[in-house]
């Protein structure tokens, strides 16, 4: 067998910063700028990165940032949440991979294959030591010791906590990673669990989505890169500037639920005209996610309630994979928009005009009565009427 | 003047004493739900505040869309019931608290409006139905003014305007369709059914979940009863639901009415005692000559 | 029924006739308009107030402002003191003017005033225990009856000295009338007993929607009660102003004691009232000063302040009368408007003040009332035998 060619040089995690190494590799300053947008798209508030109001000043603050270093693991998983990486146009597969971030190992996209991936493995964790970010896609099986998952001999627990123990942080990409995805709906076969069930030193960032937006998961690793912090999390460790609302809240079908017009079957003309997908079993109002704003591979529209399907819920752990795809869910808070009519609906006022022409004329008669008594009282009148 | 005064106080010690006979008459029965009564139950823990059943009315009863007000001229935003509005979704909300509640008719057991209207356009009929007839509406209001709920509504821009309110979609429980709001409701939050099962209903879900409502069902016997129940989390004064005594609204007036006029008894005793006096005088000639 | 009645006489468009013609023809002009265009835009009624300034005041208030003829009635047929006799006719010409003006309202007021017609006629479909059916059958009646009784005003003058078809028609008939008037004036007392209480009912079946302070099972009775010191206050009030303004001599005598019976009822009334609210256990609400409790108290003091004038100055003048009869009438129309429309509650976020269109079609009306009256007792024998003003 061939030997393997004589690797170069590790070049993971030089370190530079990623401006002075996209100007090394020739990367267009549009196409980052476009990136920037993108990220301001994805992360709108909350993150320190993308508060800046223009791509160029993201740009400032990206490019000043040092090239985080990567390390992606795959346990069970379908390698969906790899493909929505790939799925990015902007900025394109070679610069994503080699200059804005550095994906110092990924099974699915490197060149190495067998004992060398090992290897790369190992030379990536020595380089960076105590400052990568593990990625972990998959949801990791622990029922019978764990064995229900092996790579290259070794258990997926194993595995994990190996990796974890030498990371900076730990960032779940999708509902498998973050709680346990399809492989652990009933009867959970394997017991896959996901990474938070089993790293417990290290700070664990999910981005549950079945898959989830690319540039979440961008936006998260940069600012980490930027600013040495993860985002703000919720009580599921998932960033609050892409979960901490529901589908239902900033979904564009909205109106239409507002206005009660649904689509009550596929094909019909309320799905036609583009209605809520609510009675179809749209779990948006129970699944707090990103996708209402931010769609995916890159093109408008391109998300399930956009292309005309109910939303599944796949970030919800309690709502994807477990309630049928067209039972109706109960909407947790009522947050009624201002366009439902109050109690008591104030009416019209009183006209200022009718209330003056009445005082008016109420004036004159009493005018009228005063000056009428008034003379009766002076010239008319008999003398006292006999005493009774 | 003394006798002035004197027949004075007597004649009204005798208009007293006519309008204390009501208290002998016989009270007014509290009248109950005929054995046919169907009805809506309403559950605000359900609702979502959809509106499907707003629109679901307005298409089964031809009726046109609120666009003015907060409807930006472009879609169906009624404030309240009103004469294009059979029925309404409102919302409720102080500070944390919130709830949706869908108003219509109540279909009472004993209403006021029926009560109220001269030649009966507002009837009491199958099922328990409060039904209107404008062949028989004169336009006077009165009905509007007397209803405890300020269900009736009037069509006031029309130059032909007539009384408008939810009469359960009698045109379709004829055809053994059930009303559309209900049928459309995607929760189940109002459903339909005979009033004596609904109640039950009601009531098992006060027994199986008692921390979640408040521990009453309305319309059981607020206002004499309704035909339309409801459930709620949140206390009813704060959905729009004043009142609570239990009275059957025409009560009183009707117990004072049946009891001066007596059938038409007393009138004519009136008359004949006007007429006699009248000729007695005639023929004795004036007190005062 | 013969009495020494005689027209007035004089010119019939004097200035104050013409102005009150003119208002009533704008009243007129803009109740086509009302027809043309529909209660909504031309009113300020809503469905939160379904009842305005047309039923409080043209109907409610105006038949209770009319029971002059009802009052004397009673008193003169009833009570036996002829002497009252010259203040029939005019009552009576009040009363039915009244009455038409409050049936006039009425037909503005209604939505579909085209099946008015079924009121009297479809007595199928007659819905017994409504009070509304009792009052609009009633007062249908009674202003037939109203004229009816005052026919013999028209029908003597025609008799003496009119066309000669006219004139055989008031030969002919008047000796019929009187034969039938009794009966009819039976029943002018009879029908405003019954709907001048129902009246009273019609705001009891708003049940919880009408205030405390004016929702007592009692409210028929304090209606009539009200309606009767109204009807004699206004009778002694036409008479002063009829005196004042065509120059005849005062009937005091006659007022005196009318007006103390408007007086004295009045003050039962009120008396009545306060046992009324302790006994339902709503005397506190009247120490409360906000809107309702105010209108309350402004009514009370209207109907016991003659009482206190009549004993602080025992003035029996003109003016006194007047002013007496005044406060009276007032308390009277405060009362109803109080009732129907500030004791009425249909719930928050509702208001309701007459609109402009909607004053001026009351105001209109009420002008060719009050012209009415001038021109009838200027042309035909109302007015007891007095000399006009030369």
């Amino acid at each position: 067998m061939p030997r393997a060619p004589q690797r170069q040089a590790p070049t993971f995690g030089t370190m530079s910063t990623i401006a002075e190494r996209l100007e090394l590799t020739g990367a267009t300053r549009r196409d980052f700028l476009v990136f920037c947008g993108k990220l301001m798209v994805a992360a709108p508030f909350g993150l320190a990165i993308t508060e800046a109001l223009t791509p160029e000043a993201v740009a400032q603050i990206v490019g000043a940032a040092r090239r985080p270093s990567v390390i992606w693991l795959h346990m069970q998983d379908c390698t969906g949440c790899t493909e929505t990486l790939l799925r990015t146009s902007q900025p394109d597969l070679e610069t994503l991979l080699f200059d804005v971030i550095s994906l110092d190992y990924h099974e699915t996209v490197m060149a190495a294959a067998g004992h060398d991936a090992e290897l790369a493995l190992q030379d990536a964790m020595a380089a960076n030591d105590g400052k990568y970010i593990l990625v972990v896609e998959g949801s990791i099986p622990t029922k019978d010791a764990g064995t229900y998952l092996t790579i290259a001999g070794r258990k997926g627990t194993e595995l994990l906590q190996h990796v974890a123990s030498h990371a900076a942080a730990v960032v779940a990409m999708g509902s498998c990673a973050s709680w346990g995805g399809i492989p652990s709906s009933g009867p959970n076969p394997t017991g896959a669990v996901g990474v938070d069930a089993l790293v417990k030193d290290k700070p664990v960032v999910n981005l549950p989505g079945c898959p989830p937006n690319p540039y979440i998961l961008l936006a998260t690793i940069l600012e980490y890169a930027a600013t040495g912090k993860l985002p703000k999390l919720d009580t599921l460790h998932r960033p609050k500037f892409a979960f901490d609302r529901t589908i239902h809240d900033h979904c564009p079908r909205r109106a239409h639920f507002d206005a009660g017009r649904f689509a009550r079957q596929f094909g019909d003309d309320g799905h036609r005209q583009g209605w809520c997908l609510y009675q179809l079993g749209c779990k948006g109002p129970v699944t707090h996610a990103p996708c209402s704003t931010r769609h995916f591979n890159d093109v408008v529209d391109c998300w399930p309630i956009g292309i005309g399907h109910p939303c599944v819920g796949c970030t919800e752990k309690e709502i994807a994979f477990t309630i049928p795809i067209h039972t109706t869910v109960g909407i947790q808070r009522p947050f009624g928009p201002d366009t439902y009519p109050p109690i008591h609906a104030e009416s019209r006022a009183i006209s200022p005009v009718a209330t003056g022409v009445a005082g008016v004329i109420g004036g004159a008669v009493v005018a009228a009565g005063i000056i009428a008594s008034r003379k009766l009282g002076d010239g008319g009148g008999d003398a006292s009427a006999p005493k009774e | 003047m003394d006798t002035t005064r004197r027949t004075l106080f007597r004649t009204l010690a005798a208009a007293a004493t006519m309008s204390v006979l009501p208290s002998a008459a016989e009270a007014r029965e509290r009248r109950v739900a005929p054995n046919d009564a169907v009805g809506l139950l309403y559950d605000t823990t359900l609702c979502i505040g959809c509106k499907a059943c707003v629109v679901a009315c307005k298409a089964a009863n031809n009726m046109p869309a609120d666009v003015d007000g907060y409807g930006g001229g472009i879609y169906d935003a009624p404030e309240g019931l009103n004469g294009t509005t059979k029925n309404v979704i409102q919302l409720y909300r102080e500070g944390d608290r919130s709830s949706y509640v869908k108003k219509q008719c109540m279909h009472c057991v004993d209403p006021a409006c029926v009560g109220a209207c001269m030649l009966g356009a507002l009837q009491k009929g199958p099922y328990g139905i409060v039904a209107y007839d404008p062949a028989k509406c004169v336009g006077c209001r009165y009905c509007e003014a007397v209803c405890p709920f300020n269900v009736p509504k009037f069509e006031w821009a029309k130059t032909a305007p007539k009384i408008v309110k939810c009469e359960l979609c009698r045109h379709r429980i004829a055809k053994g369709k059930q009303p559309a709001c209900s049928e459309v409701c995607p929760r189940g939050a109002v459903i339909y059914g005979k009033y004596t099962d609904l109640l039950d209903e009601a009531h098992q879900r006060l027994e199986r979940d008692p921390g979640k409502y408040v521990p009453k069902v309305y319309g059981e016997r607020e206002v004499g009863g309704t035909q339309v129940l409801y459930l709620s989390h949140v206390p009813f004064e704060k959905l729009g639901f004043r009142f609570h005594d239990e009275q059957a609204v025409p009560h009183v007036q009707q117990t004072v009415q049946h009891g001066v006029y007596q059938g038409f008894a007393a009138p004519v005793a009136l008359y004949a005692l006007l007429g006699a006096v009248m000729f007695r005088n005639r023929r004795g000639g004036s007190d005062d000559q | 029924m013969t009495s020494d009645a005689q027209p007035i006489g004089g010119p019939l468009f004097t200035r104050t006739f013409n102005i009150l013609a003119a208002v009533g023809a704008a009243g007129v002009l803009l109740i086509l308009w009302r027809f043309l265009v529909g209660l909504g835009a031309s009113t300020a009624l809503s469905d939160g107030y379904p009842l305005g300034l047309w039923i409080a005041l043209d109907v409610v208030t105006g038949t209770a402002l009319a029971c002059g003829g009802y009052g004397m009635a009673l008193v003169v047929y009833i009570f036996n003191r002829g002497k009252y006799h010259p203040l029939i006719r005019p009552a009576i010409l009040t009363s039915a003017l009244g009455y038409t003006m409050a049936g006039a309202s009425v037909a503005i007021d209604l939505g579909r005033p085209w099946n008015m017609w079924k009121i009297p006629l479809y007595v199928r479909n007659w819905n017994l225990n409504s009070a509304l059916l009792e009052v609009a059958l009633c007062i249908m009646a009674y202003v037939a009856v109203l004229w009816i009784e005052l026919s013999p005003a028209f029908l003597e003058k025609f008799r003496d000295g009119g066309p000669p078809l006219l004139r055989r028609f008031a030969t002919r008939s008047l000796p019929v009338l009187e034969k039938a008037l009794p009966w009819i004036i039976a029943l002018g007392m009879l029908l405003p007993t019954m709907h001048q209480s129902s009246l009273g009912s019609l705001m009891l079946l708003a049940g919880p929607k009408l205030h405390p302070l004016w929702n007592t099972p009692f409210l028929p009775l304090l209606f009539l009660v009200t309606c009767l010191a109204m009807g004699y206050s206004m009778v002694v009030f036409e008479s002063v102003f009829s005196s004042a303004v065509f120059g005849r001599k005062a009937e005091t005598p006659m007022l005196i004691p009318l007006q103390r019976i408007a007086v004295w009822t009045g003050l039962g009334f009120v008396m009545f009232r306060f046992v009324d609210l302790a006994w339902r256990g709503q005397l506190p609400l009247v120490t409360r000063l906000d809107l309702r409790g105010i209108a309350f108290w402004i009514e009370t003091l209207l109907w016991i302040l003659p009482a206190v004038l009549l004993a602080v100055s025992r003035r029996t003048d003109l003016g006194s009368l007047f002013r007496g009869a005044i406060c009276i009438a007032l308390a009277g129309s405060l009362y109803r408007f109080d009732t129907f429309l500030v004791g009425y509650e249909p719930g928050p976020g509702w208001h309701y003040f007459p609109s402009v269109p909607e004053l001026f079609m009351s105001l209109g009306l009420i002008a060719i009332e009050i012209a009415a009256y001038i021109a009838i007792v200027k042309r035909f024998p109302i007015l007891g035998g007095m000399r006009a003003r030369s």
